[in-house]
């Protein structure tokens, strides 16, 4: 591609599922309106969502899913050995994701409870970066389309890659909405980063942290928050580890 | 300005007889808090029922009318070897209908610093000329402080004031456009005891404030107290969510994103308002960050609201509003953070015994 005396190169990339919905994937054929040329930037040699060809070659891999079995380890330690770049691509793959409510059980009892009667060979959720290097990560549950668009532009550009490092309540209160703690509810909003347009809050449901934590989030004073209006520390609980995403965080009791 | 008295009834004829006409927003009753107080917004209204004029004060001020949150700047077209930029001010007109005198104050407040400076914005300039401003004046809340910051009045900056004096509003008529288009309703020049009318209800409103924060000297202030505990005591509270400067109705600061578009064939500028409290507000290229600590990004809000403008321009650009003090989550106020600062030097024992050495 040849634009305003620079050559660009289109992107060889791959697209891979381990354990997840692939709605990630799917996202990336979402947006009409910029489809067409958003896959012009693109040259692309596996993914199985929208193509029955399958090639080795890339430079690029987008891991979605979390990382639950040795043979996913496998699998992805291959595709590390192969990409220029990995990137860990939504919630699943940069926290684990919905997948992690896993850990918080014996694995034997989960596997009887969904597979009785089946041996399944399984193992504790893990995030892709617990496993193999990551070097960039697009979060979200999905990922957010447009967002993707302009960081594959920037790859493609070699320009910066930047995500917001602010949280989500700078675009809720752009949009007007009257914030969920006002309404009695614990949001995740003040902690959450940014990116995803306020969708949740927009629709008046509080946000669950699926972007996982903004730069130098303040807990203490989050945790203060929740004790001096006597929200539910359950409910806290439940928000707070839904994603996986606050892992580091954690070991804060409100 | 031109003084005149409207019945209530006919203010009504004239606010849908605008609105009809125009793209207008006034205040919107949208929800109910979870302590029963209602919460308003300016939004988008198509007659004088859609209009809360018994509203108390917005969540949002109404500065993104003037200042959108996220603004295109330019457009750039790329041929083989050259680009072109395409720049757009042009604005539709709107009707801004309610706004309280704290708000307009504000209004005049970014009118000096986007106009009247040394490079004023045409982008701010399209769409201040373009909106038709009726002003309304209101009992204060308990934690309004306009008072202290001598905003619960203002002179300047609207079309049309409208005073709440009983079955009638006096109205202060300050632009052409709005004496010509108020011809066609029956209005009365003021009588002697409307102007007392008008008086007793400023007496009222000046009477009914609560709050108080004393602002005077208050430049100085900082600057002694640049390096008090009272910054680090309010920073700890401080989430770096950037809600105080989202609502603030003078909060002007900026960052501008260059992107490409999808195709290759073009970008665009975007401007989006941020705020001194988001963690990377001072981050410059290399990545250090000037204001790493909570406490010092919260400090440098209040010296630009309060310092800065003042050291410049002779007026602190906080209104008084108080929209960051009920906004803020982890409640940091201008109310409590001032008086602090007061408290610190005023119960200090330091002059009492002798000065410390110089490190």
């Amino acid at each position: 591609m040849k634009k305003q005396g620079f050559t660009f190169e289109k992107l060889k990339i791959a697209s891979f599922d381990f354990t997840c919905c692939e709605g990630c994937q799917l996202q990336l054929t979402n947006k009409e309106s910029t489809l067409t040329d958003f896959f012009e930037l693109l040259d692309i040699r596996t993914f199985r969502e929208i193509s029955s060809e399958k090639y080795d070659d890339y430079d690029i891999a987008l891991i979605e899913g979390s990382i639950s079995r040795q043979d996913e380890v496998e699998r992805l330690t291959t595709i590390r050995s192969q990409a220029k770049t990995l990137i860990a691509f939504g919630t699943c793959a940069c926290f684990g994701g919905v997948n992690s409510l896993k850990n918080k059980f014996p694995l034997k009892e989960v596997v009887a409870e969904v597979y009785p009667d089946m041996p399944v060979e399984t193992l504790l959720v893990r995030k892709v970066s617990d496993v193999v290097k990551v070097d960039l990560s697009i979060h979200g549950c999905p990922v957010n389309k447009e967002e993707v668009e302009r960081i594959l532009v920037n790859l493609v550009t070699g320009s910066q890659v930047s995500l917001p490092k602010y949280p989500v309540c700078v675009e809720c209160k752009e949009l007007l909405n009257t914030c969920l703690f006002e309404l009695g509810e614990i949001c995740l909003g003040p902690i959450t980063r940014a990116g995803c347009n306020a969708v949740c809050t927009t629709g008046k449901t509080p946000c669950l942290g699926c972007r996982g934590p903004s730069e130098e989030i303040n807990m203490p004073a989050f945790l203060e928050l929740i004790k001096e209006r006597k929200l539910s520390q359950n409910d806290f609980q439940e928000k707070i580890t839904f994603y996986n995403a606050f892992e580091a965080f954690t070991s804060y009791e409100a | 300005m031109i003084y005149k008295i409207i019945s209530k009834a006919e203010f009504k004829k004239f606010i849908d007889a605008l609105v009809r006409d125009n793209t207008s927003f006034g205040p919107r009753r949208v929800d109910t808090d979870c302590r029963g107080e209602k919460v308003y917004q300016f939004l988008q209204v198509a007659s004088f029922n859609d209009i809360a004029f018994d509203y108390t004060a917005t969540a949002s001020s109404a500065k993104h009318f003037f200042l959108p949150f996220c603004e295109e700047l330019s457009r750039f077209v790329f041929h083989d070897q050259d680009w072109d930029q395409h720049i757009t001010y042009e604005t539709n007109p709107i009707v801004l209908i309610g706004l309280r005198a704290c708000d307009i104050s504000a209004i005049n407040i970014l009118d000096d610093v986007l106009l009247n400076g040394n490079f004023p914005s045409p982008y701010y300039l399209g769409k201040r000329k373009n909106t038709f401003v009726i002003g309304m004046d209101h009992l204060p809340l308990p934690d309004c402080f306009c008072k202290s910051m001598n905003h619960h009045t203002v002179q300047t900056g609207f079309n049309i004031f409208c005073s709440d004096i009983g079955e009638e509003y006096y109205l202060a008529v300050n632009s052409s456009k709005a004496f010509n288009f108020l011809k066609e309703f029956n209005t009365r020049d003021p009588l002697d005891e409307d102007n007392c009318r008008l008086v007793a209800r400023r007496k009222l409103i000046s009477n009914s404030f609560l709050s108080e924060v004393d602002v005077t000297g208050l430049p100085s202030i900082l600057d002694i107290e640049f390096d008090s505990p009272v910054w680090e005591k309010w920073g700890n509270k401080c989430l770096n969510c950037g809600t105080c400067a989202m609502v603030c109705p003078t909060c002007y600061c900026y960052a501008v994103e260059e992107s490409f578009e999808t195709n290759l064939k073009g970008a665009t500028r975007q401007k989006r308002l941020y705020s001194c409290n988001l963690v990377n507000f001072a981050e410059v290229a290399g990545g250090h960050n000037f204001r790493p600590k909570n406490g010092d990004r919260l400090k440098y809000r209040y010296y630009h609201q309060h310092r800065g403008f003042a050291e410049n321009d002779n007026q602190q650009i906080c209104v008084g509003c108080n929209r960051c003090g009920r906004a803020c989550l982890t409640k940091i106020n201008p109310k409590d953070v001032i008086n602090d600062l007061r408290m610190e030097k005023e119960s200090c024992m330091i002059c009492a015994s002798p000065s410390p050495d110089r490190t």
